[in-house]
C-alpha cells in the first residue's frame, strides 16, 4: 500500500516543532508499524535527510519504550498492543497517517517523537519498592503463603510496562493509572503492607509535583492501555490514600 | 598472559562457602569512599548496582534506554530455575548443577556452575521478599513448570512475563538506592570506552545520547553487564538496541573474549515474513510443556499445505511426523534448545517446511486442549461431555497458562493459534560466549568485571531454558558483591580517581575522533545496509550448521564488508544531538569485528558441541547416528581470544576444563 505520513518534527527540546508530510510506497500489510517507520527512515537517510527519531527497543511489546500517538490514539487504532505490535494490516492503501509524540506537560519532547518520561522514574524513586536488602538469608519463599487470587491480581497490576499511554491519552494528562498499578501491586501482597501508608502518600505527592493532572474517571486510559491495566487500580490507590490519611 | 581461573581449593560443595570465609572485606566506613561503575541495568547490572549500593559503595549506573526497567531482560518470558525441590521430585543443588553442565555439553566451568546452583534458591527468596508476584497454586504456595533438558519441575514463573517481573524487582531495589543517593543513574547514556590507569580499569567514557556530550566517569572498579551479542546476526530475538560495544571495547583494551561461537539458536520463534523484518519474536519454551512439534509425513501434504489446498488440521495423526517424539522418546518435545533447533532445520532442509519460505514447523496444542478439557469435565462432574464442551474447557486452561503468548502470536501472524497450530522456526536468541572471567567474575583487566549474559561462564556450549535469569541475578545479587569486595579492599586508601589524567584524555580523544569520522564520512550507504549484509553472512555460514569452507568464506566476506563500511557508511545529522543513526554506526562497527572473530572461533573448534555444530563432526553409526559428535580429547577447553588488531590475528589462550564431579559422556536425550 502507498501512504502519506504526517509526522511531528522537532529538532530539540527548545526548538519549535511542526508537522511534515512524507510519502512511503509499497508497504506490506504484514509489516509492523515500526518496520514501516524503518522504511521511511532508510528512504530519508538515502536522500540525505535526517531520519525521524522515535523511541523503540524490544519490538515485542514489553519494554515500554515505544510511544507513538497515531491518528489521535496512543499506540494507534488496535487494542491491547504497543506501537511496535501494531501491524500495517490495520491501515488501508492511500491513508494519511498522523504521527505525534506523547503530549503532556510532564513528558517534554526531546526530539521529534521522543519524549522525556523521567517524571515516571521520580515517582518510582519516591516509593516504588519494598525495603529489603539482598542478604542471602531472607526467609524461605514459601514461608509467606499468598492466596492465588491476590497473587494473580498483583500480577495483573505489575504487568504495567510504564510506557505512558495512559498519560498521553488522558485529557488531564493524569498518571493515576500508572501510579495506581504500582501502589496496587504492593498493596495486594503481604510483603508490601509494612510501608503501605508511606508508599502511597509519597508516590502520590511526587506525582502531583511532576505536574500530572487529576483523574476525572473518563476511563480513556484503561481503553488505551496496551496491557489492559484496570481502572480498579485507581480506586484501590484512592482507598489506600484515604486509609493512610486516617492513620 | 596465562589464564588463571582462580577456582578455590576443596570439594565442590564447599568451595564457595570457604571462599567467602577467607576473602578480604571492606569495612562500612571505607565503602563510602569507593566508587563502582555498573554499565547495563538488566537483571545482572540492575541487581549488582542495587546490592553494591545497599552495601554502601557509591554506584554510578548506565543504561542506553530511558529507564533501567527497559533493559532486554524484560522480554524473558518463561521462567527462572531454582533447586528448591518444592515439588518433591528429587531436585537438588547437585542435580541443577549436573543438568546445567550436561545441558551445556560439558564446556562450562564446574566450580562456577555449582555456585550458581547453590545460590539459586536464595534468588527466589529474595525476589518474593521484593514483591515479585510469582505464580502460585490454590494453597498459596509457589507453582513450578518444566523446561527443556531436565526431568524435574524447577522453573518459577510469573505468567509469560517472568523476566519483566524479575527486572522490575531489581529495578525497585535500584529505585530505593537512587532515592538514597547511593546510585547515581545515567539513563540514555552509552559507554564508548573503558579507561585503564596503571593497568587497572578506572573509569569509562560515555556519550549522553540526548545532547551528544562526551563524558568522563571514574571509579575504583568497572562492571560490565550489557548482555549478549546476538544482534551480530541482524535478525535475532534481542532488542533493537542490544549491542556488544561495551564488551568489545574492553576486549580491545585487554579483556579476553571467550567462545564467541557458542550461540543459542532458539527453536520456537515466529518465522520471518519478509525482507523488511527488523527483529524476530520468541515464543516461550514453556509452550513445549504442552505443545507438540510436527511436520507432515508425506511430501504431497507439505505441498498441498503450502499451496493452500489443505490445512494442517485436515491431517490425521498418522499423517503427521512428531519428529522430536520420534527421535528422542525420553525427552520428546522437551529436548534442549540446540537439539530441537537442529531437528527443525533437518526437517526443513529435507523439504518438509510448512510455509511459503519452507522454514517453519508446527507447534500444536490440540492434544493439550483435549487432555485438559477431559480433565476439567471430570473435575466439574460433567458426564458424557460433547466434543465442543471438551474443547471449550480445554481452551480455557491453555489460555490461562499461555494466553499472552497466544495473543502475541495472533497479533503478529494474524492467525488464531487455538484453532490452527502455530508456525515456528529457530532464531538467534542468546550468546553463551562472551568476555572471559575468572571465578571472581573479573576479566583479564584488573578491576574490570563482567556479569550476566555478557560473560562466558556458566552455560558452556548451550544454555538450558530459564537459566539466563538465574545466572543474571546470581551474578548481581549473590556473587559479584562478595568477589568485588576482595579486590576493592586494596583500594581503601586510593581516594577519588581523577578524570584529568592523560589516560582519560587519550580515551576521550579516540572516542571523539571516531564519532567525528562517522558524521563527516559522507558515504553512500546506510548503517543498516551493512548490518543486514553482515547478518546474512552470519546466518548462512556461521548459523545452525557450520563447515570449514563456509567459515573461511565468512571470515573473508566479513572483512570485506567491514572495509566497505569504513569507506562508504553514511551517518546523517551531527555529533552534538540525539542521533540514533550515529549510535547504530558505532555498534555495527563493533559487530563487524566481532563477527569475524566469531567465525574464526567456530573454524578453530573442529568438533560439534551444544549450539556449535560442525558438519564434519557427526556420529556416523550406532544409536546416535547423525547426532553431534563432541571431541573431549582435543577440545575440552575454553577458547579465550586476545585482541591483536585485526580479528583474524587474535591469539588463542586455552583454559583447560577439568571435570572432577561429573563424568564426561555423550549427551543423550533418547
Amino acid at each position: 500500500m502507498n501512504l502519506t505520513l504526517r509526522i511531528w518534527r522537532q529538532k530539540d527540546s527548545s526548538a519549535k516543532g511542526q508537522m511534515v508530510d512524507y510519502k512511503v510506497n509499497d508497504i506490506s500489510e504484514h509489516m509492523s508499524f515500526l518496520e514501516m517507520m524503518d522504511v521511511l527512515n532508510e528512504q530519508l537517510v538515502n536522500s540525505g535527510e535526517e531520519p525521524v527519531a522515535f523511541d523503540h527497543d524490544c519490538r515485542e511489546g514489553i519494554c515500554g519504550m515505544c510511544s507513538l500517538y497515531i491518528n489521535g490514539e496512543a499506540h494507534g487504532p488496535d487494542r491491547g498492543v504497543t506501537t511496535c505490535q501494531l501491524h500495517m494490516r490495520m491501515f488501508n492503501d492511500g491513508d494519511t497517517i498522523t504521527i505525534e509524540p506523547w503530549r503532556a506537560a510532564a513528558f517534554p519532547v526531546i526530539k521529534d517523537l521522543v519524549v522525556d518520561r523521567t517524571s515516571f522514574e521520580r515517582i518510582q524513586h519516591a516509593g516504588g519498592y519494598i525495603s529489603v536488602n539482598t542478604s542471602g538469608n531472607t526467609q524461605d519463599a514459601n514461608a509467606i503463603p499468598i492466596s492465588k487470587h491476590a497473587a494473580d491480581e498483583a500480577m495483573d497490576a505489575a504487568t504495567c510496562i510504564g510506557c505512558g499511554a495512559c498519560v498521553a491519552t488522558c485529557k488531564n494528562s493524569s498518571a493515576m493509572l500508572f501510579v495506581g498499578a504500582k501502589v496496587s501491586q504492593y498493596a495486594l501482597l503481604p510483603q508490601g503492607q509494612v510501608e503501605a501508608a508511606d508508599r502511597v502518600k509519597n508516590m502520590v505527592a511526587q506525582m502531583d509535583l511532576e505536574g500530572f493532572g487529576n483523574c476525572t474517571n473518563t476511563g480513556a486510559c484503561e481503553i488505551e492501555c496496551p496491557k489492559g491495566i484496570s481502572l480498579d487500580n485507581i480506586a484501590r490507590m484512592n482507598r489506600e490514600l484515604i486509609k493512610a490519611a486516617l492513620k | 598472559m596465562a589464564l588463571d581461573s582462580k577456582i578455590p581449593e576443596g570439594p565442590i560443595q564447599d568451595k564457595w562457602t570457604n571462599y567467602k570465609n577467607k576473602i578480604n572485606l571492606v569495612n562500612p566506613a571505607n565503602k563510602r569512599n569507593i566508587d563502582i561503575i555498573v554499565v547495563g541495568t538488566g537483571l545482572a547490572g540492575g541487581s549488582a548496582a542495587a546490592t553494591l549500593a545497599e552495601l554502601g559503595y557509591n554506584v554510578k549506573a548506565f543504561a542506553y534506554q530511558d529507564s533501567p526497567r527497559r533493559a532486554h531482560s524484560i522480554a524473558a518470558q518463561g521462567g527462572i530455575n531454582a533447586a528448591k525441590n518444592y515439588q518433591g521430585d528429587g531436585d537438588s543443588n547437585y542435580r541443577l548443577f549436573y543438568d546445567t553442565v550436561k545441558g551445556g555439553d560439558y564446556r562450562s566451568r564446574e566450580a562456577n556452575v555449582y555456585r550458581l546452583a547453590e545460590v539459586s534458591g536464595n534468588i527466589i527468596d529474595q525476589c518474593v521478599a521484593q514483591g515479585v508476584p510469582f505464580a502460585r497454586d490454590y494453597g498459596g504456595l509457589l507453582d513450578n513448570r518444566s523446561f527443556g533438558g531436565v526431568l524435574v519441575s524447577r522453573t518459577f514463573y510469573a505468567k509469560g512475563q517472568t523476566g519483566q517481573q524479575l527486572l522490575l524487582g531489581a529495578y525497585s531495589a535500584m529505585n530505593r538506592q537512587i532515592a538514597r543517593g547511593k546510585i547515581e543513574m545515567f539513563n540514555r547514556h552509552e559507554m564508548l570506552d573503558v579507561v585503564i590507569v596503571d593497568g587497572k580499569a578506572r573509569g569509562i567514557i560515555a556519550r549522553n545520547l540526548i545532547t551528544g556530550e562526551i563524558e568522563r566517569h571514574s571509579a575504583h572498579a568497572v562492571v560490565i553487564g550489557t548482555g549478549g551479542y546476538g544482534n551480530v546476526y541482524f535478525l535475532s530475538t534481542n532488542a533493537m538496541g542490544s549491542n556488544a560495544t561495551a564488551a568489545w571495547k574492553i576486549h580491545k583494551k585487554g579483556a579476553y573474549f571467550a567462545n564467541p561461537c557458542f550461540t543459542q539458536i532458539h527453536p520456537t520463534c515466529i518465522p520471518r515474513s519478509g525482507d523488511y523484518q527488523s527483529k524476530l519474536t520468541l515464543m516461550s519454551e514453556s509452550l513445549r510443556n504442552d505443545g507438540r512439534i510436527w511436520v507432515p509425513k508425506n511430501m504431497d501434504d507439505v505441498i498441498a499445505i503450502r499451496e493452500g489446498r489443505k490445512k494442517p488440521t485436515d491431517l490425521s495423526e498418522e499423517e503427521r511426523d512428531y519428529y522430536l517424539e520420534r527421535r528422542y522418546p525420553a525427552f520428546g518435545n522437551l529436548v534442549p534448545r540446540d537439539v530441537a533447533s537442529r531437528a527443525a532445520k533437518e526437517r526443513c532442509d529435507a523439504g518438509y517446511g510448512v510455509n511459503a519460505t519452507g522454514e517453519a514447523v508446527y507447534l500444536d496444542f490440540a492434544s493439550a486442549i483435549q487432555r485438559y478439557g477431559k480433565e476439567q469435565a471430570k473435575i466439574h462432574n460433567i458426564a458424557n461431555p460433547s466434543k465442543e464442551k471438551i474443547y471449550e474447557l480445554g481452551q480455557k486452561i491453555v489460555e490461562a497458562k499461555y494466553g499472552n503468548l497466544f495473543q502475541m502470536y495472533e497479533k503478529i501472524v494474524d492467525e488464531n493459534p487455538y484453532k490452527t497450530p502455530m508456525m515456528i522456526y529457530p532464531a538467534t536468541h542468546y550468546t553463551m560466549g562472551g568476555v572471559w572471567v575468572d571465578y571472581n567474575l573479573m576479566t583479564t583487566i584488573p578491576g574490570c568485571y563482567c556479569i550476566g549474559e555478557a560473560n562466558f561462564s556458566d552455560h558452556g556450549a548451550n544454555r538450558l531454558g530459564a537459566s539466563a535469569l538465574m545466572q543474571g541475578l546470581a551474578d548481581g545479587y549473590f556473587v559479584l558483591p562478595y568477589t568485588i569486595g576482595d579486590y576493592l579492599s586494596d583500594d581503601i586508601r586510593t581516594g577519588k580517581i581523577p578524570t584529568n589524567s592523560p589516560e582519560f584524555d587519550e580515551a576521550e580523544k579516540a572516542v571523539k575522533d571516531r564519532i567525528d569520522f562517522f558524521v563527516n564520512n559522507n558515504g553512500t550507504k546506510s548503517v543498516d545496509h551493512f548490518h543486514k549484509r553482515l547478518g546474512k553472512v552470519m546466518w548462512d555460514k556461521v548459523g545452525m550448521a557450520r563447515n570449514e569452507k563456509g567459515l573461511k568464506e565468512a571470515m573473508a566476506e566479513i572483512k570485506q564488508i567491514r572495509e566497505e563500511f569504513w569507506k562508504d557508511v553514511k551517518v546523517p545529522g551531527s555529533a552534538n544531538e540525539m542521533n540514533p543513526e550515529l549510535e547504530k554506526a558505532g555498534r555495527v562497527a563493533d559487530f563487524l569485528e566481532l563477527g569475524e572473530l566469531f567465525a574464526k572461533d567456530a573454524l578453530m573448534r573442529e568438533e560439534s558441541c551444544g549450539g556449535h555444530f560442525r558438519e564434519e563432526s557427526v556420529e556416523l553409526d550406532g544409536e546416535q547416528k547423525g547426532e553431534a559428535k563432541r571431541n573431549d580429547k582435543d577440545f575440552a577447553f575454553v577458547a579465550a581470544w586476545e585482541y591483536k588488531g585485526e580479528p583474524a590475528d587474535a591469539v588463542l589462550h586455552k583454559e583447560q576444563l577439568e571435570f572432577k564431579d561429573i563424568e564426561l559422556k555423550q549427551r543423550s536425550y533418547k
